[in-house]
């Protein structure tokens, strides 16, 4: 038996068919045609052109797991016949060109729309969800402030509701997609202190009293990522999203799909990144010998290869729980931080392999080298994890 | 007009392929299968003639193993609208001529206005099957084609040829293969993925037809092309020049 090769891992796994087989081929055709010729020009432009978002909307990659009534491809497990498999297979795909920034900010969708279709009005997913899933509006996620991230509970921008509209005053900080999205899924505080007064309120940014602000990054280059202020926004109470003041349980479930889509984006680097430092080592020779006859290397490869494993097997039990209905949120806290951890030390093994190669601008692994801060950062930092992990489990 | 489009399961053109150890043939176990490049063509000419309003329906059909299945479901997910498994067993490789007289028992039954097929598989690169379908069934063939154009009762195919294009008008019912520049195929939408669970599929065997796919040629050895020598370092533009003009390249 020939060794597997990067798409050939499923092959030996209970979870995958055919079918996700054919939303590998679809994706990476897709990709192969659609990005990898202009992941340089779109990392130098800092932004991804809006024609991506309408070609992903046509190939039905955006409306992975959204109900077809509003243009989707189908809810995972109600309608269209995928499962949460398929969707991991999507997210491994969109990671193939190396450049973290494509599918984080072709996706945000995947955040900001998922709050209105679980507790938005009728009339409020009919005016968004379809022109998202269409690709012809980007929505994204407005949660982090320039004085907290992760303690949702306690974030300050405050909508206030006068007559029939709220009045937005605050700001908001590392939005994904942030400089060219239409709408945000806006998290305010609506209430009192604490998590009773947090709402979740849609505001379109081309309200007047929105500003915004690109922020210059280590990696993700090709999404444009921002801080926004709001000063005296006014915005129809009919963008409420969900019932006031109950916003923070629909901002704590989007995360458990968030984090298990982050656990797949840095497996899948950590799988590029044993690839590439793979074909090197064999290509490469030293002192007469190729690199991949040195023990010190193969040890490194190998123990790569054994985190990848482990990486993909958390992944696909936490997927399986999703798929059964019995997901717990400690493991996809702890499984984000494995998956991070094994990036963290694939990308960096595989610079220790390629040498040289991998300090200079333009390569894969180099690439991958700078997504590492944003994926073990970002969507909840590898302390937060372990912290509501040990909460999770009960200590 | 009902256009049929062979397809073939071949090695997926991304992989590398290895020869078996004993020299018979290329190592297929655990290896990337897709469907031929030049059948996605023929898939995607069939579907835009259709989109044109000068077909009413795609018949796709693959002579080969269970797994060509797959094969059939993504011409389906592109667009085709039924298909047809000629099923054989896993290891047997059919060829050009067995799966021309399959191809020539289903266009009798199916009475399509064209066979739209590959020019050529990428698997073992024959270029037979469609010229010997055209012989068998006594139609006119369009070979290598560089555009299709359809018109009432014929079509017109412009062919590659040495040094340029050759355009033939055939009368309909006719065999088009196509060659690489003939369109752009699209892939498979996601959800079109999953319609085409829905569309038709049926089972057949080479018995159905009365083909006997036994072989007529013999594989005496299958070897890995050899390995390209290094070239040679020249240390000036004067030393280039009167090694190019030792070959008698210029």
């Amino acid at each position: 038996m020939t060794a597997p090769l990067f798409d050939q891992w499923r092959a030996r796994s209970p979870h995958y068919d055919d079918s996700h087989e054919a939303v590998c081929d679809s994706v990476r055709a897709f990709v192969t045609r659609e990005i990898m010729p202009h992941v340089a020009e779109w990392e130098a432009a800092g932004e991804l052109p809006r024609e991506l978002h309408r070609k992903a909307a046509a190939a039905g990659v955006l409306g992975l797991g959204y109900p077809q009534e509003y243009g989707g491809s189908g809810t995972i497990g109600h309608d269209g016949g995928f499962d949460i498999f398929h969707s991991l297979v999507q997210s491994e795909e969109l990671c193939r060109p190396g450049a973290g920034g494509i599918p984080a900010s072709l996706q945000t969708h995947g955040i900001g729309l998922p709050p209105i279709l679980a507790t938005g009005s009728e009339e409020l997913k009919r005016r968004i969800a379809p022109q998202v899933l269409a690709g012809e509006k980007v929505i994204c996620l407005g949660i982090t402030e320039p004085g907290g991230g992760s303690d949702v509970a306690n974030l300050r921008t405050r909508a206030e509701r006068r007559g029939s509209s709220y009045f937005v005053n605050g700001a908001k900080t590392l939005i994904t997609s942030g400089m060219r999205a239409d709408y945000i899924t806006l998290a305010v505080r609506t209430g009192g202190a604490g998590i009773g007064g947090v709402s979740l309120l849609l505001v379109e940014t081309e309200r007047a009293g929105v500003s915004r602000t690109r922020l210059d990054k280590m990696g993700w280059l090709a999404s444009d990522t921002a801080t926004i202020h709001f000063d005296d926004v006014e915005v129809p109470a009919e963008n409420l999203i969900g019932p006031e003041n109950a916003g923070f349980g629909a901002i704590m479930r989007n995360f458990n799909g968030e984090r298990l889509g982050m656990a797949q984006q840095a497996a899948a680097y950590a799988r590029l990144c044993y690839e590439d430092a793979l074909d090197w080592a064999r290509q490469r020779e030293t002192f007469g010998k190729p690199l991949v006859t040195r023990q010190a290397i193969r040890h490194k490869l190998a123990r790569m290869l054994q985190m990848i494993h482990a990486t993909q097997a958390m992944i696909d039990r936490a997927a399986w729980t999703v798929k059964t209905g019995c997901a717990f949120p400690g493991d996809f806290a702890l499984l984000k931080v494995q998956a991070t951890q094994t990036m963290e030390y694939c990308a960096r093994e595989a610079c220790q392999i390629l040498g040289g190669a991998s300090f200079v601008r333009g390569g894969r692994v180099e690439r991958i080298y700078r997504e590492v801060r944003v994926m073990a950062i970002g969507g909840g930092s590898e302390e937060i994890m372990y912290d509501l992990a040990s909460r999770q489990f009960g200590f | 007009m009902k256009i049929l489009v062979p397809v073939k399961r071949v090695i997926d053109y991304n992989v590398k392929p290895r020869v078996k150890a004993d020299g018979s043939g290329v190592d297929l176990a655990n290896v990337k299968m897709s469907m031929n490049p030049f059948d996605e063509i023929a898939v995607e000419e069939a579907i835009r003639i259709r989109e044109a309003g000068k077909a009413e329906e795609i018949v796709v059909v693959s002579v080969g193993p269970t797994k060509a299945q797959e094969t059939l479901r993504t011409a389906l997910a592109m667009g085709a609208d039924r298909a047809i498994l000629v099923q054989v067993e896993d290891d047997v490789d059919v060829e050009p001529l067995a799966v021309a007289k399959i191809l020539k028992a289903i266009a009798e039954q199916e009475n399509p206005g064209i066979v739209m097929l590959g020019k050529q598989s990428i698997s073992d690169d024959s270029n037979q099957t469609g010229q010997m379908l055209a012989a068998l069934m006594g139609r006119p063939q369009g070979t290598f084609a560089n555009t299709v154009e359809v018109d009432g009762d014929s079509v017109t195919v412009k062919r590659e040829i040495d040094g340029g294009l050759e355009t033939v008008k055939l009368s309909l019912p006719a065999i088009v293969t196509t060659d690489l520049r003939l369109n752009e195929p699209r892939y498979a939408s996601l959800p079109n993925i999953m319609k085409a669970k829905q569309k038709p599929l049926e089972n057949k065997t080479p018995a159905d037809y009365g083909v006997d796919i036994a072989p007529r040629l013999k594989t005496l050895k299958v070897a890995e092309p050899p390995v390209r020598s290094a070239g040679i370092k020249v240390a000036d533009v004067d030393e280039l020049v009167a090694k190019i003009k030792a070959l008698g390249i210029a």
